[in-house]
């Protein structure tokens, strides 16, 4: 009885004290909302889109495939973040330049081409080398000159989306429906499930792979906790740092595959705007130090999905567009706040406190 | 000691970045695209344009290149060009131009306020300014003339036509643009109106910032929601198609003789196709084309006539799927 009780006592301390608390009891908070208000919320039914493909809908389906983009991005910004206590604010312009890019290669010239003839690969492996060239040159900026990692990516922010523009001389490239290029945002004919779903499944999985199985969680950890000690121990916090920014670009690259083929075409001035700010939101919600150092991979990803619950709750509930921005900056001040390490040491000592006459009465009977 | 003097040099570091950022935004804002004003003393007749960045959106797009193609040098014109999204960089490229002694100033502003003293300045040194696609709030006798589009117009046109369809029932999705954008304000307005009016019912209102991802957000939404709606009015035509790619996923037929009724705006080529095919039901029209009527006001100043018209509103039609033709995408698509 009493090493339950003690068994009992250790999981929720263990609960209170993990990063993972913050998200979920945010998660838990958007579910009973939402089942208070509206059980309906999570009604899942089989419908067929308009080409007659069975597809699963409902705003849960909603919810993960719309938080896709962003779950995969907050990988890129964890990593970032943890190495070098900044972030980066120009993800979603470069989610432009690559898209734009894909686009590009796709068309080949041709702004409104009858059929695609390049291979879909061709066209996201250029993508992918894009992005990762605007991430190691953020990531020089960075880790060589020493420069404030916002202020650094605010280069890309500001000149990227005229990048993205110029790639494709200010034309608007749109690839035809018949191509096939929308599964990648929308259904593979057959199954049920939107494609963004599986795309971000996998690179959760990859990266999961990747920290369990090689040192990098270990050498970006020890970069952000103490650079000198790092350098020290033989790591090269300069190459580590750079190699988070290439990261980050790959999971651009992949976040802007979706992005594009969800419409099949790109408006370079409104794709994914204000992404950068989600990102970062979903890194700290997830309890990460935005000054680097320690970090917690699950968290950060399960934060994306909560900042995708809160946004289809706001527009579930039809709350007025005027005050949108408003109800997501009450609820992000309280979920920053309750995540800030003082109000989380306080809470838990108030647990304590709560729990310590019971625990002397178990002492006492013993 | 260390950490502050770190500090201070992150500053620096910060600073000239921010500069280096902020001369290239000027740099750009004061590029030139034709020969400068003081080689053009002869036949040409020197005109400073300032208009918002090209790549905006395909309106802009098609308003600069309109610019460019009317005031050539074939066109007995000396033109300089100066692009800024930012109200105070436009400012300053319009004193540059007075200060070069242009003979016309063309102003699509960036914002409302803060061109009074610039205009003021403009007549003072005798150049003559016209507005265009955009008004300011400056006394109007400080200007020549205004080439403007009428939001407000789109969308009584808009509505009306909608008002026309005579459907038994109306459940809307309404999605705006960015709010307190002069093409929100005016297509809202006239929708607003209309629904307090004829007692339609406003499914969704709800802003997508022009974003076609976040319509399609929106539509997915009350779809999964399963309210029953008949009319999608998109403020503009990329967020009509992602509202279009929320009705496709998820079998919702739309267009001619489709279930819902599809509406959007601006006249992208792309869009008058979707028409045409019978996809969507309608497109209002926000006419870029403002430099010929631009032309006409110079030709008449230059005439030494007189211009009565103040405010110069563009003649804006629109797009339906059982009238629309060829000729019609060839001639108004942007």
């Amino acid at each position: 009885m009493t090493i339950e009780k003690n068994q009992d006592d250790n999981f929720f301390k263990k609960l209170l004290h993990s990063q993972m608390i913050i998200p979920i009891a945010a998660l838990l908070a958007l579910v009973v909302f939402n089942l208070i208000a509206d059980p309906s919320f999570f009604a899942i039914s089989m419908g067929q889109d308009s080409t007659g493909n069975p597809v699963l809908s409902g705003q849960l389906i909603s919810i993960l495939n719309n938080g896709s983009e962003l779950a995969i991005l907050a990988i890129g910004m964890t990593l970032v973040t943890a190495a070098t206590g900044g972030q980066d604010i120009s993800v979603g312009a470069t989610i432009a330049v690559a898209g734009s890019a894909m686009l590009a290669v796709l068309c080949g010239g041709n702004m409104r081409p009858e059929v695609v003839t390049t291979p879909f690969i061709v066209a996201f492996i250029v993508g992918v080398l894009v992005a990762m060239l605007c991430g190691a040159f953020n990531g020089v900026m960075v880790a060589v000159f020493k420069v404030q990692p916002m202020v650094a990516t605010l280069i890309l922010y500001t000149a990227g989306r005229s990048i993205a523009a110029w790639i494709n001389n200010n034309a608007l490239p749109i690839i035809p429906t018949n191509s096939g290029f929308g599964i990648f945002g929308g259904f593979i004919p057959g199954i049920p499930i939107p494609t963004p779903v599986f795309i971000a499944a996998a690179c959760i999985v990859v990266i999961f792979l990747v920290l369990k199985f090689t040192s990098l969680g270990l050498y970006v950890q020890s970069v952000g906790i103490n650079e000198r000690a790092a350098r020290l121990n033989g790591l090269n916090p300069t190459f580590i740092k750079w190699l988070t920014f290439v990261i980050l670009g790959v999971c651009v690259a992949v976040a802007a595959l979706i992005k594009v083929s969800r419409i099949s075409t790109i408006n370079y001035q409104t794709i994914a705007a204000d992404i950068e700010m989600d990102a970062i939101l979903a890194v700290a919600l997830g309890g990460n130090a935005l000054s680097g150092g320690k970090f917690n991979m699950g968290s950060s990803i399960l934060g994306a999905y909560v900042i995708q619950f809160l946004t289809t709750t706001l527009y579930k509930f039809n709350v007025a567009s005027a005050a949108l921005p408003a109800y997501k900056a009450v609820v992000v001040i309280l979920l920053v706040v309750l995540s800030a390490p003082i109000v989380r040491n306080k809470l838990s000592a108030l647990w304590k406190k709560i729990r310590s006459p019971k625990q002397t009465e178990v002492e006492v009977a013993k | 000691m260390i950490s502050r003097r770190n500090f201070l040099k992150g500053a620096g570091l910060a600073g000239g970045t921010l500069a280096l950022v902020g001369c290239g935004g000027g740099g750009g804002a004061a590029t030139t695209d034709d020969t400068t004003t003081d080689e053009a003393s002869g036949e040409l007749i020197s005109v400073g344009i300032i208009n918002n960045d090209p790549n905006e959106s395909g309106y802009r797009t098609a308003n600069d290149k309109d610019m460019k193609e009317t005031f050539t040098e074939e066109n007995g014109f000396a033109a300089e060009f100066a692009y800024s999204m930012k109200n105070e960089e436009q400012i300053a490229s319009a004193q540059q131009f007075i200060q070069n002694g242009v003979k016309y100033l063309l102003v699509s502003a960036a914002d409302t306020a803060g061109w009074d003293t610039p205009l003021q300045d403009a007549l003072d040194a005798g150049t003559q300014t016209i507005l265009f696609d955009r008004v300011v709030d400056a006394p109007e006798d400080l200007y020549v003339a205004a080439v403007v589009s009428d939001m407000d117009a789109e969308g009584q046109t808009a509505v009306d036509w909608l008002t026309d369809q005579a459907l038994p029932e109306y459940n809307i999705i309404h999605i705006q643009g960015v709010m307190g954008s002069a093409a929100q304000v005016g297509r809202t307005g006239a929708l607003d109106e209309a629904v307090a009016a004829n007692g339609w019912n406003l499914v969704v209102q709800q802003t997508a910032d022009w974003n076609a991802e976040t319509a399609q957000q929106i539509t997915q939404s009350v779809i999964d929601s399963g309210q029953s709606f008949n009319v999608i009015y998109a403020e503009n035509d990329d967020m009509a198609k992602g509202a279009v790619a929320a009705l496709d996923a998820a079998g919702i037929t739309h267009g001619k003789d489709g279930d819902v009724i599809i509406m959007g705006f601006d006249h992208n080529t792309w869009a008058l196709e979707e028409v045409m095919a019978g996809r969507w039901n309608y497109d209002g029209q926000c006419n870029p084309y403002q430099a010929s009527t631009i032309l006409d006001i110079i030709n008449k100043l230059e005439a030494g006539e007189e211009v009565t018209e103040k405010t110069v509103i563009m003649e804006e039609g629109y797009a339906d799927c059982d009238t629309i033709t060829q000729e019609y995408i060839d001639e108004n698509g942007i």
